[in-house]
């Protein structure tokens, strides 16, 4: 007889169960060596089975113990959801169940802030999908064929200026180019977001990589990818490779010694620089790489210590925007010789268009693209509270942004590229095209990438584990067993494989809209659904 | 569609030789108005080709409100033509009460001016009187330009032209350069201003098609130049374009068809002008076409031009003899007006080339 205590816990009060099958389970063990989280263990469980042991039926109910998997029922090991044991199980024994009763929230918090990885899982609305690509060329217009017609689809990354300040003077019936301008790549509309190494274990970040030149190499796909801030490996550093590579800077200046120390021996100039002034995912919030993830070659690249590695919320030394395009865009710009586009990235919020204003005016001519990342951007660790509650949807920012520009006649001067859940219901260019409709030069994305190479996790609570270094995947950890999990030529060719098929989705999107180029501020092509996105955003309302 | 045409003459012909080019071409029931911008004029303002020709249609009140404003502004006029119109029953036209065409002399302080300081009066004045005109509905202001006459209006362009005389060919009205279109803006608001060829301080331009990037042209010309107003039609970014690329950054007329239809990249980065090329599409992202579109200019000095999208997507031909040239949308238009050309001299402009007919009737073309 078992009595009640009310504060115990128990399985029923986690946000994910098992179920578990002992008929079918051969006790082979796969499914808690391959649980991270030890949340399953096998124990010995009292049983009454009714058995027949002679060669005809005589049924007899005996009592025994009997080994079987159980789940854990402390805070600690609470099971994430991530479904690596029904992954491994050869006999479907066990899965993990979502549990709507959970009580976790509450529980967890005892043992102080609750930290995660993943994306928001309260905002998790989906604006663009209430926007529909409506305006299609019947009749007035030919749609075009997205298998016959070529399509220009490349973006500008770089401070561009307007007309009549270019360094033109006319020589007979040519313009000839007579002063410097500042440094412009055209590149392809999707560059893979910042992840440090650090956040993604060395597979995950090379497989990105890979891909990255093979889309390059191969694939005639001008991809971008952004180192995010935490260095890179010495030998991609001095490699031709490097030029697919934006190399981010942020507040904690991890891997710059290794990058300035590198300089002399880049063989090419990288794609760019990006200032991450904040991340979507955690607005005001510098970055963290838990000490559990600061394994020995992190340290090494890195230069640090074993210890958990905070990026400030702020710039240390930088007072306002003026400030930062004085110290740190002048400074980078003139580390790589005024060669290499410098952008900024902050997180979407009410202030961007000012920042985005102030930046536009800037007399230098020095801000080569303003990166704005949604609510909807994910993150290796973050405190949930953070995730949850603050943050600023992207698509409006980008508009807001993308206007205030044509309002001053300066749309495109400092190209717009936005993120923040960009195809998270997986058909990423749906998304973009959107996006460019709406005023954006292109788009960042990150999570989508990490989801390609084998992540599970979701914005409905389903792993989220990044920030545990127990990333079940291989892919947000620094365990070398658990990396072993990731096959890097497959993750690559996933993530190639998908960005061939968005770039015939796009075309398939530009296609019916009889456009061969790309329909940058181009908002008559789209129509809402719902009127308040409709008005707010400027575009017809359809039903 | 929009069928569009323009003749080019060393002699002045009247403006039935425009019509005569159009009517042809049309199928069902495109043909909806009639619009014209002369240039290089003969007949009755041959004798004020320096003074500055007002053309607009109006009420009674419209006139006298465009007088007054021009009094007061200190113009002198100098002719002033009328037209009778032939309003007998069974015409189908929208026709408005009055149509005026007056030159006038610039206002003594502006006699001395430069050319650049008259120009920008007679835009500012143009500006003003279609403002004034527009706020209750008293009248639509076309042109107000030395040498260029324009006549738009809704209805048959058959029946437009029998009510302005048209067909009489009476010499008063005769030009060495016509550019023309009959039909009105079917596909949105019937809208005068919406009416092709647009006129911009010695720029015309007509054009056919959808232009797809109307919105982000529109958006981006707005904060260019006090002139880039209306938008009643989607062409009118074209002629915006047209002026902006020619009159305001002075840069050679090649770069008109660089800005609106760039090269693509892989092109472009094959040239030795590939730096000049991409800092343009750069800065010029937003006055880029995507089609469907044939476009044809006529500029101040009198070179008619014309080029197309960069998919080709709409006709255009040019065809000519010794004495006149012309570009229109459809070959049966030039059969009827120059069927002694040599055919297989015509030219059809393909996506990427451009061509030029000089004041001599020279024709030049190149690739992009």
């Amino acid at each position: 007889m078992e009595s009640v205590t009310t504060q115990d816990v128990t399985r029923n009060d986690f946000p994910w169960k098992i179920s578990y099958h002992p008929e079918r389970c051969t006790m082979c063990g796969s499914c808690t060596a391959a649980c991270t989280f030890n949340a399953i263990a096998p124990v010995m469980a009292r049983r009454d089975l009714t058995v027949s042991r002679k060669s005809f039926p005589e049924p007899v109910r005996e009592h025994m113990a009997r080994p079987v998997i159980a789940q854990k029922n402390d805070v600690d090991n609470a099971c994430v959801g991530c479904g690596m044991c029904e992954k491994v199980c050869p006999n479907q024994a066990i899965a993990p169940v979502r549990n709507p009763d959970s009580r976790f929230p509450l529980l967890a918090r005892a043992q102080g802030p609750v930290k995660r990885g993943g994306r928001t899982n309260l905002n998790a609305q989906r604006t663009l999908d209430s926007i529909i690509v409506g305006r299609i060329s019947q009749m007035t217009d030919p749609s075009l064929d997205s298998e016959r017609h070529t399509f220009d689809i490349r973006s500008p990354l770089g401070r561009v200026l307007k007309a009549d300040e270019l360094p033109f003077r006319v020589e007979g019936d040519n313009l000839v180019l007579t002063g410097a301008t500042p440094p412009v790549h055209w590149i392809y509309p999707a560059i893979f977001s910042d992840m440090s190494i650090g956040a993604l274990s060395t597979r995950a970040w090379e497989a990105l990589a890979l891909a990255t030149a093979c889309l390059n190499e191969k694939h005639d796909m001008p991809v971008r990818m952004c180192s995010g801030e935490g260095g890179m490996p010495i030998k991609l550093l001095e490699s031709p490779q490097l030029k697919y590579v934006i190399l981010q800077i942020a507040s904690g200046h991890f891997g710059w010694n290794r990058i300035i120390k590198a300089l002399p021996k880049m063989k090419t100039d990288p794609a760019g620089v990006l200032i991450k002034i904040g991340q979507g995912a955690k607005p005001g919030d510098g970055g963290l790489l838990p000490a559990a993830k600061v394994a020995p070659h992190i340290q090494a690249i890195r230069g640090v210590p074993k210890a958990d590695l905070l990026s400030p919320p702020n710039h240390q030394g930088l007072y306002s925007i003026e400030e930062s395009v004085q110290k740190m865009h002048l400074s980078l710009n003139a580390a790589f010789g005024f060669r290499i586009p410098v952008a900024i990235k902050c997180a979407a919020s009410a202030t961007s268009v000012s920042v985005y204003n102030n930046l536009l005016r800037d007399p230098y001519k020095i801000c080569g693209g303003f990166f704005i990342d949604g609510i909807q951007g994910g993150t290796g660790a973050a405190n949930e509270v953070s995730l949850d509650h603050t943050g600023h949807p992207v698509v409006s920012k980008l508009r807001d942004c993308y206007l205030a520009a044509v309002m001053q006649g300066l749309q495109g001067q400092i190209p717009l590229w936005a993120g923040g859940g960009i195809g998270m219901t997986g058909n990423a260019a749906a998304d973009v095209f959107k996006m460019l409709c709406l005023g954006a030069n292109g788009v960042i994305m990150a999570k989508i990438l990490i989801q390609l190479l084998g992540c599970v996790g979701n914005e409905r609570g389903r792993c989220n584990a990044c920030s545990t270094g127990k990333c079940p995947t291989g892919i947000c950890t620094q365990d070398p067993r658990l990396v072993r999990r990731l096959d890097i030529d497959r993750g690559a060719e996933n993530i190639v494989r998908y960005m061939l098929a968005f770039d015939s989705e796009l075309r398939k999107l530009l296609a019916p809209v009889g456009n061969s180029s790309l329909p940058v501020g181009r908002s008559d092509a789209l129509v809402s659904t719902d009127k308040a996105v409709a008005d707010k955003l400027g575009i017809q309302y359809a039903c | 569609m929009c069928r569009i045409g323009s003749i080019k003459s060393t002699t002045p012909i009247p403006p039935s030789m425009a019509l005569r080019l159009m009517l042809p071409q049309q199928e069902g029931h495109d043909n909806s108005g009639f619009a014209m911008v002369m240039q290089d004029l003969e007949g009755v303002f041959a004798p004020h080709k320096d003074k500055p020709l007002l053309s607009f249609a109006c009420t009674g009140k419209g006139k006298q409100i465009a007088d007054d404003y021009m009094d007061k502004k200190g113009f002198i006029p100098v002719f002033q033509w009328i037209p009778d119109l032939e309003l007998r029953p069974g015409l189908k036209i929208a026709a408005m009460p009055n149509y005026v065409f007056s030159n006038y002399d610039y206002p003594r302080d502006m006699r001395g001016a430069s050319r650049e300081a008259r120009e920008e009066l007679l835009l500012d004045t143009r500006l003003a009187l279609r403002r004034l005109l527009e706020k209750e509905g008293h009248g639509f202001v076309y042109s107000f330009w030395p040498d260029v006459l324009t006549l738009k209006e809704i209805g048959d362009p058959a029946d437009i032209a029998v009510c302005f005389g048209l067909w009489e060919d009476d010499g008063r009205l005769l030009a060495k350069n016509i550019v023309s279109q009959c039909r009105q803006n079917t596909n949105y608001a019937i809208v005068r201003y919406a009416a092709h060829p647009f006129f911009l301080q010695g720029y015309t331009l007509c054009a056919n098609g959808e232009n797809t990037f109307y919105t982000k042209n529109t958006e981006f010309q707005k904060s260019l130049h006090r002139g880039y107003i209306g938008f009643e039609s989607d062409s009118q970014n074209f002629l915006y374009t047209l002026h902006y690329v020619l009159r305001q950054l002075k840069w050679p007329i090649k770069y008109y068809k660089h800005v609106i239809t760039p090269l693509p990249f892989v092109e472009a980065e094959q040239r030795a002008d590939r730096k000049e090329l991409s800092l343009i599409r750069e800065s010029l992202a937003h006055l880029e076409i995507n089609g469907p579109n044939t476009i044809i200019g006529l500029l101040p000095e009198g070179q008619m031009i014309t080029c197309c999208d960069s998919k080709k997507l709409r006709p255009v031909v040019v065809g000519g003899n010794e004495r006149m040239v012309a570009i229109t949308s459809e070959v049966c238009g030039l059969n009827v007006i120059l069927p002694d050309r040599d055919a297989s001299e015509d030219i059809y402009p393909h996506e990427r080339e451009m061509v030029v007919i000089d004041n001599d009737l020279a024709v030049r073309r190149w690739n992009q």
